[in-house]
């Protein structure tokens, strides 16, 4: 009887495999992480305990992401270079790491000691640990990226469905003005947009949302008119369902599928942005650590062999971020492909 | 005959495909002798393997699929052993193919004399001048109008039926010794196949082509093929002459197929279809033994589900095989299934009421008119008047482009009615859009739709989109409630109560419509329009699920608008029949008045162009010329006056046909004079000389 | 054809007129003004400005005017060549912009040249076969490719070529005049980014028509497969990468941008940059007009393009 009842029924990570408890888990990593990095300043002593629930679910989430990916190790590698990064984010405060504002030895090579201190990726010209300011300066790209592309996805796919099912004049105003926002280079409406609003990650939210929804809005539209052709919209209004209700309810659960991968591939491209716009002195400011910052206060003073890890370190984790971002991208496409 | 080469010959041929699930064996087992000038039948449902044998004849596997065992001989000489080049010399010279769909096989950027040129320019190294010549000739030959522009012209710019012409001419170009047709005709109206095979029938006479011809439609191999070749679940069943195949059938399966598609005798009332019980066996779940087992009322444990089965001969008719362990222990003459006979349900007061109703669109050239002229009129439904009793089926026959599936859209409440009336009840239904009825109203008018891939959302369970119609009929407010109905309704629909909890895209496509009708009945409604509802299921299901829709129809009294282009269906279901034609009804009356003189024109052509799968009937021929002109373009005068074999000049095509009333209300709107209609010979009549036998 | 490219054109005016609206409201803003005011007039605290001062600095800007007739004047002047005086370079920007549009045409001229053979070349190679050994390559170094964005693999470049190799100079300011040399750099940087993108689109495009009936139908007829590929494939299968490959000129003048800032090269989107830190307002407001003029005709060719090429809509 015990074997045939541990035969029976799914196993526990097939149980947390289910859109709630991801949802659940999901919101345990993320809800500490944005808290932490947008209103840390004002948590006082607390900042620190905030993040702890985070790093369990954090770490879930990655064993369920490697079982749920397990037939493409394409989206495995991509799967893995995300969630190291994500848990360099939460588990920052944690590690024995210098503080990333504290200058110590200036130009110290990696691999090298100074003052009875080891640097395993050296200190930059200001004599700060490269190692913590790596590994802190992913939080920063990581909230700001995600949270403004799920604001920009939020924005675009409301778009796209209203234009898309309901059509007609609503369509027409709705896709011009995308239209308009698509002619602009993305980096030219970036610079107009922060120019005026004034640096800042909040801005960064609002500059992505008006260079990114228009696309997606696009993609939702041409979803959404795909779909309601479908018999059962038309059955829903044959039954007299309300337009909110078809959009909401028939028409969005089935753009869901072919939007996830689109998004994986657009976290990419707004860590991107940020990082550039960072460099370009448009995005976060000093003096918390970020990689676009790293690149744009060392530009002037590592162009020499000698000190171009200061460059090479920050150049290489983003690299390795939006690489992750966009092998999962390619992983989830295959494996939707599949089926 | 028995000295001579077989064109093709495939010996214990075995093919499987390769996938991420492991092997999965596609066909198993097949032979076939093909000698020269024979037409060879291949017939069977989806994922039965058909498609796999033609190509495997062809050597075009794709990556993942391959010959796993047996051999291929093409006029004697194993093609597994041919070089690429050889295959190539092969392949479209002397076995050529056509396929099911014309728009998707031919280039869509490369003008068709490029395409058709370039057969002779490579087979033949002739020069490309003399190709184009060649390529015009074949063109007149699949009697093609004007050669000289189509060899000009892109494939979209041709209708349907033309470009199938131009694949059949592209494959006789080079004058081939094998013809394979893959469903040649599936993808086109009625009318339009008709042409396609008195085409193909005149080539293998004049050309003495062997020819394979595939498909799911007993009907057109009984009127292109010798042989036959039934096959089932990746194995063929049956092997034999046609005649013998149809009228001394010896395999269950076979026998079930035929008692499934209504034949001409069939009634609803007396003579109810039978339908083969469950559904077909995927590939990696097929069953021991027999693959048909499970289905079959014959079988015997110990005997049919061992080991692999043989095809044995049957005595005493050279060349007809089966392959059932079972079939001489069963008394065909005896144990024919036979439904069971029910009692006609007489119909009740009119319900609907449908009057003159007129849907126009005006095609909108999105505010640049001035560069288009004045905006253009597609008269989708022009003047529609007839009636709907309770209990009562009424069919609505047409082609594409008949304005059926607009006439749906107005009577749901999605467009409104340009003129006319649509009576349900004492309501108003023309000009009443759908959020602006009540709720009554929306829940006595419910619709089962066509394709069982759209008809069910697949992000939500079953049991939430049948509960969402109780709900929103207000038929049941309280969860238990709710879901107790849902349970009844699948009990209705003869499904497990567990598939409540299901997603759409673990049930089959019959499945799939059966919790259509659930979901279309759940509102207790008064009319049920169905969408073509079987047209897309595999033939042993349909018969299931059209028996259903009638037992539930019969129950609870309800009117039903059957939307159909299929006659034979039509026929065996209908009480009264509304035959349309760009947008206009040709003739209305009761089903025996529709299928007997006095016919309209396209009624008529349209009788003679349907394939019946019976030794035992015959049938006139009529083929009708040209293609449906498009509604956005109607001819002046009759809409049918462009193709009608009885036109007048200057009377069709000028004048709007007059309505002849006959007796009991049957319609015919045609300028004939209703003596010249009644003076018709019957379409379809049992075969004089069986008869007399 | 002719209603389309009229109906095309009728919607570039729209959307010219919509942004040149947009772009010269939102510098118009009181906020935005007094923060020019202040820095125009010494470096004190917007909340020090006295009203007086403010007015009497809007007056010799000229922007006591209302803002219709400004607008129209200034789209009157744009029209007519006149793009307005840069305060940071002390130029009229018309010379200014045309000077560093000609710098960034040859950058753009050079990536066009180097990753449009690539990415079409690596594009089919890679669809013709969809999950073959050579498929399966060249998607891994696109993706590759593609996620080193600009200013990574402008810092790896410069790190192996110019400082640890030598091979080439660190920055493409051109002080000493034009040079090849200094080209290298930022154009690889910009191939290197672009062409993953493109060569995906086009394997995507070629793994579907290879895949498609027609192409079975044409292999079926027993012609040579060289040319079922050069002849039946590459016709359908390239209608996509052109209009993607047009378009990428929009994704270019974003691109330029940091590139040319991390080199020094003295182009359009340094340009861009250097007015928008200033602000230079009226530079800004020129380049932009510029970018979106750039981007909507593209959009324009590459729909025009995309109904030559494809009979289905020439013909319909």
């Amino acid at each position: 009887m015990a074997v045939t009842e541990l035969d029976a029924g799914p196993s526990f990570l097939d149980r947390l495999s289910r859109p709630k408890p991801l949802i659940v888990l999901a919101v345990l990593m993320w809800i500490p992480l944005t808290v932490y990095v947008m209103f840390g300043d004002r948590l006082d002593g607390y900042a620190d305990t905030v993040l702890l629930p985070a790093i369990p679910a954090t770490l879930v989430l990655y064993i369920l992401g490697v079982r749920a990916f397990r037939e493409s190790w394409v989206a495995v590698l991509g799967l893995s270079l995300v969630f190291f990064w994500l848990l360099m984010a939460v588990t920052a405060p944690y590690l024995p790491l210098m503080d990333p504002n504290k200058p110590i030895a200036p130009f110290t090579t990696p691999f090298s000691e100074k003052r009875d201190v080891f640097f395993w990726l050296g200190t930059d010209f200001k004599g700060r640990d490269m190692l913590s300011r790596v590994i802190w300066g992913c939080q920063r790209v990581i909230v700001w990226g995600v949270s403004a592309t799920m604001v920009a996805y939020v924005v675009g796919a409301l778009f796209g469905l209203v234009s898309g099912y309901l059509s007609g004049w609503w369509d027409e105003i709705i896709s011009f003005f995308a239209n308009v926002l698509l002619s602009f280079p993305v980096m030219v409406l970036f610079i107009v947009i922060l120019n005026y609003l004034g640096p800042s990650g909040f801005n960064i939210v609002v500059a992505v949302t008006f260079a990114s929804a228009p696309a997606i809005m696009r993609i939702v539209r041409g979803l959404a008119l795909d779909i309601k052709t479908r018999d059962y919209v038309f059955a829903a209004q044959t039954r007299g369902e309300h337009p909110l209700y078809i959009m909401i309810v028939e028409l969005l659960p089935n753009v869901r599928g072919p939007i996830i991968v689109d998004a994986c591939l657009r976290l990419g491209y707004t860590t991107v942005a940020i990082t550039t716009l960072t460099f370009l002195g448009l995005g976060l400011q000093p003096p918390d650590p970020d990689w676009g910052l790293m690149i744009r206060e060392s530009a002037k003073t590592a162009m020499l062999w000698k000190f171009s890890y200061m460059l090479l370190v920050p150049a290489l984790a983003v690299s390795s971020l939006i690489l992750g971002f966009n092998l999962m991208a390619d992983g989830l496409r295959e494996m939707s492909l599949r089926d | 005959m028995s000295d001579q080469i077989p064109v093709l010959e495939c010996r214990n041929l075995s093919i499987s495909y390769y996938t991420r699930a492991g092997e999965i064996p596609a066909v198993v087992d097949f032979n076939l002798k093909l000698m020269p000038g024979e037409a060879h039948g291949i017939v069977g449902e989806s994922g039965c393997g058909k498609s796999t044998v033609a190509l495997a004849i062809m050597q075009y596997m794709g990556t993942n699929g391959a010959i796993v065992d047996g051999e291929i001989l093409f006029e004697g000489r194993d093609m597994r052993t041919m070089s690429a080049e050889e295959l190539r010399h092969i392949r479209g010279s002397k076995i050529a193919m056509v396929y099911q769909e014309p728009m998707a096989s031919l280039n869509p950027s490369m003008l068709i004399g490029e395409q058709l040129a370039e057969v002779p320019v490579y087979h033949e190294g002739i020069s490309q001048d003399a190709a184009m010549a060649r390529a015009a000739e074949t063109l007149a030959k699949v009697r093609l109008p004007d050669p000289r522009r189509i060899l000009k012209s892109y494939p979209h710019q041709i209708s349907g039926g033309q470009q199938q012409r131009v694949v059949i001419a592209m494959a006789l170009l080079s004058n081939p010794r094998l013809l394979l047709l893959d469903e040649p005709t599936t993808a086109l109206d009625v009318t339009v196949e008709a042409g396609i095979v008195e085409l193909i029938n005149e080539i293998s006479e004049e050309f003495g082509t062997s020819m394979i011809y595939i498909s799911h439609n007993l009907g057109l191999i009984l009127e292109t093929c010798d042989r036959l070749t039934v096959m089932y679940s990746g194995e063929a069943v049956e092997v034999g002459d046609i005649r013998d195949v149809f009228d001394e059938m010896r395999h269950p399966y076979t026998r079930g197929l035929f008692g499934s598609i209504p034949l001409p005798g069939a009634d609803k009332n007396a003579q109810p279809l039978v339908a083969i019980p469950g559904q077909l066996p995927l590939p990696h779940e097929r069953p021991q033994g027999c693959n048909f087992g499970p289905r079959c009322s014959f079988f015997r444990g110990g005997t049919c589900d061992v080991g692999k089965l043989k095809m044995h001969a049957v005595p005493g008719d050279d060349g007809h095989k089966v392959r059932c362990e079972r079939f001489q222990a069963i008394d065909w003459e005896r144990d024919l299934p036979k439904g069971e006979a029910k009692e006609p349900v007489p119909a009740g007061d009119i319900v609907l009421s449908v009057e003159e109703m007129t849907k126009h669109y005006v095609i909108d050239d999105g505010g640049m008119a001035f560069l288009s002229g004045p905006p253009r009129t597609v008269k989708a439904n022009e003047k529609l008047t007839f009636t709907a009793r309770e209990a009562e089926t009424v069919a609505i026959v047409g082609e594409s482009g008949c304005g059926k599936s607009t006439f749906a859209k107005v009577l749901m409440g999605l467009e409104d009615a340009t003129a006319g009336k649509v009576m349900l009840g004492n309501v108003e239904l023309g000009d009443l859009p759908v959020d602006k009825r009540d709720r009554e109203t929306v829940s006595r008018l419910q619709m089962v739709f066509q394709n069982p891939f759209d008809t069910l959302n697949p992000s939500h369970t079953i049991g939430s989109q049948i509960g969402r119609v109780i709900r929103k009929f207000g038929v049941a407010k309280d969860d238990d409630e709710v879901e107790e109905i849902v349970y009844r309704l699948l009990d209705t629909v003869k499904l497990p109560r567990d598939f409540a909890k299901r997603k759409p895209r673990q049930l089959s496509g019959g499945q799939k419509q059966r919790v259509g009708i659930a979901r279309a009945f759940a509102g207790n409604p008064k009319v049920v329009i169905a969408d073509e509802p079987v047209s897309a299921l595999d033939v042993s299901v349909q018969a299931a699920v059209t028996e259903l829709l009638m037992d539930i129809q019969r129950e609870n009294r309800t009117t039903m608008l059957f939307i159909s282009h299929d006659l034979s269906v039509v026929r065996y279901l209908a009480d009264r029949i509304v035959v349309m034609y760009l947008g206009q009804i040709m003739e209305q009356g009761t089903t025996d008045e529709i299928f007997a003189p006095p016919y309209h024109p396209y009624t008529e052509a349209l009788l003679a162009a349907v394939p019946i799968a019976d030794t035992r009937i015959e049938k006139r021929s009529i083929v009708l010329k040209g293609e449906i002109p498009s509604p956005a373009n109607p001819p002046k005068g009759c809409p049918f006056s462009t193709r009608c074999a009885y036109m007048m000049s200057g009377v069709c095509d000028t004048q709007a046909p007059p309505l002849r009333t006959f007796q009991s209300g049957h319609q015919i709107l045609c300028h004939l004079e209703p003596a010249e209609l009644e003076a018709m010979e019957p379409v379809i009549k049992p075969k004089a000389a069986e008869a007399a036998e | 054809m002719l209603k389309l490219i009229l109906r095309r054109l009728a919607q570039m005016v729209l959307i010219m007129a919509v942004s040149s609206l947009l772009l010269f409201a939102i510098f118009d803003t009181p906020e935005f003004k007094k923060r020019l005011a202040v820095q125009e007039l010494g470096g004190f605290a917007v909340s020090a400005l006295t009203e007086d001062s403010y007015q009497s600095w809007l007056a010799k800007r000229g922007l006591d005017v209302p803002f219709h007739e400004r607008y129209v004047n200034w789209v009157g002047n744009i029209l007519t060549g006149d793009f307005g005086f840069s305060f940071e370079k002390n130029r009229p920007v018309g010379p200014l912009l045309a000077d560093r549009l000609v710098n960034t045409g040859i950058l753009a001229f050079f990536v066009f040249a180097l990753m449009i053979p690539l990415s079409l070349v690596l594009g089919v190679l890679a669809g013709m076969k969809e999950g073959s050994v050579q498929d399966r390559t060249i998607s891994f170094v696109s993706v590759f490719t593609t996620s080193i964005p600009e200013i990574a693999s402008a810092i790896l470049l410069t790190v192996i070529f110019a400082l640890g190799l030598g091979w080439l100079p660190v920055k493409s300011a051109m002080i000493g005049g034009f040079s090849f040399r200094e080209l290298v750099l930022p154009v690889l940087t910009l191939v290197i980014y672009d062409f993953g993108y493109v060569a995906r689109m086009t394997r995507a495009s070629m793994a579907e028509v290879m895949t498609s009936q027609y192409i079975r139908t044409a292999i079926l007829k027993g012609i040579p497969y060289r040319r079922v590929v050069m002849k039946h494939a590459l016709r359908n299968a390239l209608i996509a990468p052109f209009t993607l490959i047009v378009l990428q000129l929009n994704w270019l003048l974003s691109g330029v941008v940091v590139v040319e800032v991390f080199f020094e090269y003295d182009g359009f989107g340094k340009l861009l940059l250097e007015a928008a830190l200033f602000p230079d307002v009226e530079v800004v407001q020129a380049c932009t007009l510029v970018a979106v003029a750039v981007a909507v005709v593209s959009q324009i060719i590459s729909d025009i393009g995309y109904t030559f090429l494809n009979p289905r809509i020439r013909f319909a």
